[in-house]
C-alpha cells in the first residue's frame, strides 16, 4: 500500500469513526467497566425520562414530524448540532489531527463553511414553503406524484447510507471502547432510537439531540481546560507541540527518508504545515465541494427547519448551531494536539488506526491514566457522549427517513393524501418501525465491512441531487417537474456509481499485491531485527526491539490473512481490477452534473403548474407570508 | 395547509416594494455567497499548491497555514453576522409591510 493511499485510507476510516477492531478486550478494563455501565446508565435514563414526557405531548402527525413546530431557534440550534456533529467528526476529527496535526484541523474547516449555504439559501425559504418533508418543497409546484416519489426516494438513499455507517460504526465503536459484542450494540443503538422516535417523535428526538450536543460541549470544554492547564494557551500549547518528542517522532515517521535532515524542532514545526494526510488536493476539492453543498440537502438537517415557528427562528438556529459547530472544531484542534502529546499517535493508532480512540484516550490520560479512577471515569464519560451521538444522530436520520416513506409515499402518493390524521400518525408509526428495524437488520449485516465511504456518498449524492433540486425549484422561475425528476435521478446514481468505481472499494488484486509484498519483505526484516537484538546492550533496547518483532509479526499475520481473504479473487464488486474514477469523492463531477440535468430536464419539459405557482412560491418564500398559519391548522 | 387561493400572488409579486426586496436580498445572498466559497476553497488550493506560503512563521510557531484556517472560522461567522443583522433589520420589516398589506387586502383572518 502506498503512503497516499494509507493518508486517504485513514482519512475515509475516521470519517465514519469505524474502528478496525484491533483490540479483542475494549479500552476500558475490565475492572473499571462497572462505571462505564453507570454513565451509561445515567444518560439513557436521562434520555427515557425526556421520551416520557415527550410522549404526551405528540398528538398529532405535526408533533410526531415536527414537534408541531414549536422548537424555539435556541433549542433548534442545538439541536442541529447535535443532529449534525456525528461520532465522524467528534472522534474522527479529533483523531486525524492527532495524527496528521494542521491537514485534520483543515479538515474540519469545510463541516462549518457548509452551514453558511444552510443559512443563506436553505433555511428560511425551506421554512415557508415546507411542511414536514424535503420532497414537499419539490412538490409545492411541480407534479407532486412524480417529484414526491423521486424525492422520498433519494432521501431513504441518502438516509440509509448514512445510517449504516452509523450502525456499523456505533457498533464497532462500543465494541472498542468497552468490548460489548458488535452484535449487541448495534441491536442496543437500534431499539434505543427507536423508542425515542416511537414514542416521542420529533419531540423527544429534538431533546435527545440538545442532551447530547450540551454533553459534547460540556466534555470537550472541560478537556480543553485540562489541556491549557498542563501545556498552556494559544501560543504556548504550540510551542509546546513543536517541541514534544512523541510529535517529533510521529512526523519522522510520516515523512520516512525525508526526514533524514531535519532537526527535531524542524519536525516538531512540521506538524502545524499542511501536507502530512492530504497528498490529492483534487480529492480535498472534490470533499469539500461535497461537504459545502451537500449538507443544505441532507434530509435530516432540513427536516430541523420544520421544527421552528418562523423563518426568524430558522435563521438563528442556523446562527446558534454554527456557533456551537464552529466552536467545538476550534476545541477540537487542541483535543487532537493535546492527545498527540498526552498520549501519542502510536498508542492512539495501536488500539484504532485511523485515530478514533485520540480523545477518549485524552480523557483518560489526563484523569490519571488507566488504573486510576477519575481517568476511567472520564474515559466513561467520553464514551457515553460518543454512544449518546450515535444514537442522536441515528434518530434524527430514521425520522427523515420514515417521514419520506409514510408522508410522501404512502400519504401522498399511494393514498393520493386522501389520509385522516389518525391514520397519518399511525402510518408515520409503522414506517419508523420498519425503518428502525432495517436499520438494525443492516447494521449486523453490514458486519466487518469497510463502510468508511458511505458518510461521504451520503453527503455527494444529497449535494449531487437533492441540492440542486431544491436550490433550483426555489430560485429558478423555469424549473419544472421535468428538470426535478431527471436533476434527482442522474444525480443520485452518478454519485454512487462513481463511488462505485473508485479507490474507496475493495480491490482484491491490489490487496493480494500489497500483502505480497509484505511477505516478501518480511524475512530480511526479521534477520535484521533478530541480529539486532542479539548485539542489544541493555534491557531498554532489547525491549523495543521485541516490540518490532512482535509488530512485523502482525503484520505478517495480516498479509496472510488478506491473501486468504481474496484468494482466487481478482477483481471489485463491480468486476474491476483497479479503479476506473480516481477521485474518492464524485461532488467534483457529480455535483455540476446534477445541476445541469435539472437546467436540461427544465428547458425540454413544459409545466404549467410550475410556472403558474411561481409567483406564489416565490412571494411565499421570500416573505414568509401564510407560513405561520400552516402550521396553527 | 391555509387557504391560498384568495391571495393574488401576481400583485404581491409585482409590487415595487416586494421587487425591491427582491433585488436586495438577492444582491446580499448570492455575493456572500460566492464569498464564502471562494474564500473556503482557497484553504485546500493554498494547502495544497501554495504550501511554502503556508509553512511562513508569523510569531512563534504559529504560521500562515494556522492563522488562515482559524480566519476560515471567523469569515464564517462574520458572514452569519453579518446576514443576521441586514435581515433583522432590513428585510424582515420590509417583508412584514408586504405581508400585513396582502393580508389586509385579500382578507386573511389573523
Amino acid at each position: 500500500m502506498t503512503a497516499r493511499r494509507f493518508a486517504s485510507l485513514a482519512a475515509a476510516i475516521a470519517l465514519t469513526a469505524v474502528a478496525t477492531p484491533a483490540l479483542a478486550q475494549g479500552a476500558v478494563a475490565d475492572k473499571w467497566r462497572w462505571l462505564v455501565f453507570l454513565v451509561f446508565g445515567a444518560i439513557i435514563a436521562s434520555t427515557m425520562f425526556v421520551t416520557y414526557l415527550a410522549a404526551k405531548r405528540v398528538k398529532s402527525v405535526a408533533d410526531f414530524y415536527t414537534a408541531g413546530g414549536g422548537v424555539s431557534g435556541l433549542q433548534n440550534g442545538w439541536a442541529i448540532a447535535g443532529d449534525y456533529l456525528s461520532a465522524a467528526s467528534f472522534l474522527g476529527i479529533a483523531g486525524l489531527i492527532s495524527i496528521w496535526g494542521y491537514d485534520g484541523f483543515m479538515y474540519s474547516v469545510g463541516w462549518l463553511v457548509a452551514y453558511i449555504t444552510v443559512l443563506l439559501v436553505i433555511a428560511e425559504p425551506c421554512r415557508n414553503i415546507g411542511k414536514y418533508t424535503l420532497a414537499d418543497i419539490l412538490a409545492y409546484r411541480n407534479n407532486p406524484r412524480a417529484t414526491r416519489i423521486v424525492g422520498a426516494i433519494s432521501v431513504i438513499t441518502v438516509s440509509t447510507f448514512y445510517l449504516t455507517a452509523q450502525m456499523v460504526g456505533g457498533g464497532v465503536l462500543v465494541k472498542t471502547l468497552i468490548g460489548i459484542d458488535y452484535e449487541i450494540s448495534v441491536v442496543v443503538v437500534g431499539v434505543l432510537m427507536l423508542g425515542y422516535v416511537l414514542f416521542g417523535g420529533m419531540v423527544a428526538t429534538t431533546w435527545v439531540q440538545i442532551i447530547k450536543a450540551a454533553l459534547l460541549v460540556t466534555a470537550s470544554i472541560v478537556l480543553v481546560i485540562m489541556v491549557w492547564s498542563q501545556y498552556g494557551f494559544f501560543g504556548d500549547f504550540l510551542n509546546n507541540v513543536v517541541a514534544d518528542p512523541k510529535i517529533q517522532a510521529r512526523v519522522a515517521q510520516i515523512l520516512g527518508d525525508g526526514a533524514k535532515n531535519m532537526s527535531p524542532q524542524e519536525l516538531g514545526q512540521r506538524f502545524l504545515e499542511p501536507g502530512l494526510l492530504f497528498r490529492a488536493p483534487v480529492d480535498q476539492i472534490s470533499l469539500g465541494m461535497a461537504l459545502v453543498f451537500g449538507t443544505a440537502g441532507l434530509p435530516h438537517i432540513l427536516m430541523r427547519f420544520f421544527t421552528v415557528p418562523t423563518a426568524q427562528a430558522a435563521r438563528k438556529s442556523v446562527i446558534w448551531a454554527m456557533g456551537i459547530i464552529g466552536g467545538f472544531y476550534v476545541l477540537t484542534l487542541f483535543l487532537g494536539m493535546g492527545s498527540a502529546m498526552k498520549v501519542g499517535a502510536d498508542q492512539i493508532r495501536a488500539i484504532d488506526a485511523g485515530g478514533n480512540m485520540a480523545a477518549p484516550l485524552l480523557a483518560q490520560a489526563l484523569g490519571g491514566g488507566a488504573d486510576s479512577l477519575l481517568g476511567n471515569f472520564m474515559l466513561a464519560f467520553v464514551a457515553a457522549v460518543a454512544f449518546a451521538t450515535i444514537v442522536a444522530v441515528v434518530a434524527g436520520l430514521v425520522l427523515a427517513a420514515a417521514s419520506a416513506m409514510a408522508h410522501d409515499l404512502w400519504v401522498g402518493v399511494i393514498r393520493g393524501e386522501h389520509v385522516t390524521p389518525q391514520e397519518q400518525v399511525k402510518a408515520a408509526r409503522i414506517a419508523t418501525v420498519v425503518v428502525g428495524a432495517m436499520a438494525i437488520a443492516i447494521g449486523i449485516a453490514a458486519k466487518g465491512q469497510n463502510v468508511a465511504h458511505l458518510v461521504a456518498l451520503a453527503f455527494a449524492v444529497a449535494a449531487s441531487a437533492n441540492f440542486p433540486c431544491v436550490l433550483l425549484t426555489l430560485y429558478w422561475k423555469r424549473c419544472n417537474t421535468g428538470g426535478i425528476v431527471l436533476g434527482m435521478i442522474v444525480g443520485t446514481l452518478t454519485a454512487i456509481a462513481l463511488v462505485m468505481v473508485s479507490p474507496n472499494m475493495t480491490y482484491p488484486k491490489a490487496q493480494k499485491a500489497a500483502a505480497q509484498k509484505v511477505l516478501d519483505a518480511t524475512p530480511a526484516k526479521l534477520e535484521k531485527l533478530n541480529a539486532d537484538l542479539a548485539a542489544a546492550a541493555d534491557d531498554a533496547a532489547k525491549a523495543k526491539l521485541q516490540k518490532a518483532i512482535a509488530a512485523v509479526d502482525k503484520d505478517v499475520a495480516a498479509a496472510k490473512g488478506a491473501l486468504d481473504k481474496f484468494k482466487g479473487d481478482d477483481t471489485s464488486l463491480v468486476g474491476l481490477e483497479k479503479p476506473w474514477f480516481e477521485l474518492r469523492n464524485p461532488g467534483l463531477v457529480s455535483i455540476p452534473l446534477g445541476f445541469l440535468c435539472v437546467i436540461i430536464g427544465s428547458l425540454l419539459y413544459r409545466d404549467k403548474r410550475a410556472e403558474d405557482m411561481w409567483d406564489e412560491l416565490y412571494a411565499r418564500q421570500n416573505t414568509g407570508i401564510l407560513a405561520a398559519k400552516a402550521v396553527a391548522h | 395547509m391555509a387557504d391560498t387561493g384568495q391571495m393574488d400572488w401576481k400583485a404581491i409579486v409585482a409590487d415595487p416594494r416586494f421587487q425591491a426586496l427582491h433585488r436586495k436580498k438577492t444582491a446580499v445572498l448570492w455575493g456572500l455567497m460566492v464569498f464564502s466559497v471562494v474564500y473556503y476553497f482557497l484553504l485546500p488550493i493554498g494547502a495544497a499548491y501554495f504550501q511554502d506560503l503556508f509553512k511562513i512563521r508569523v510569531f512563534g510557531p504559529v504560521n500562515v497555514g494556522i492563522l488562515f484556517a482559524l480566519s476560515e472560522f471567523v469569515v464564517a461567522w462574520g458572514i452569519a453576522f453579518y446576514y443576521a443583522h441586514k435581515a433583522n433589520a432590513e428585510f424582515d420589516t420590509e417583508a412584514a409591510i408586504i405581508v400585513r398589506d396582502a393580508e389586509k387586502k385579500y382578507g386573511v383572518k389573523k
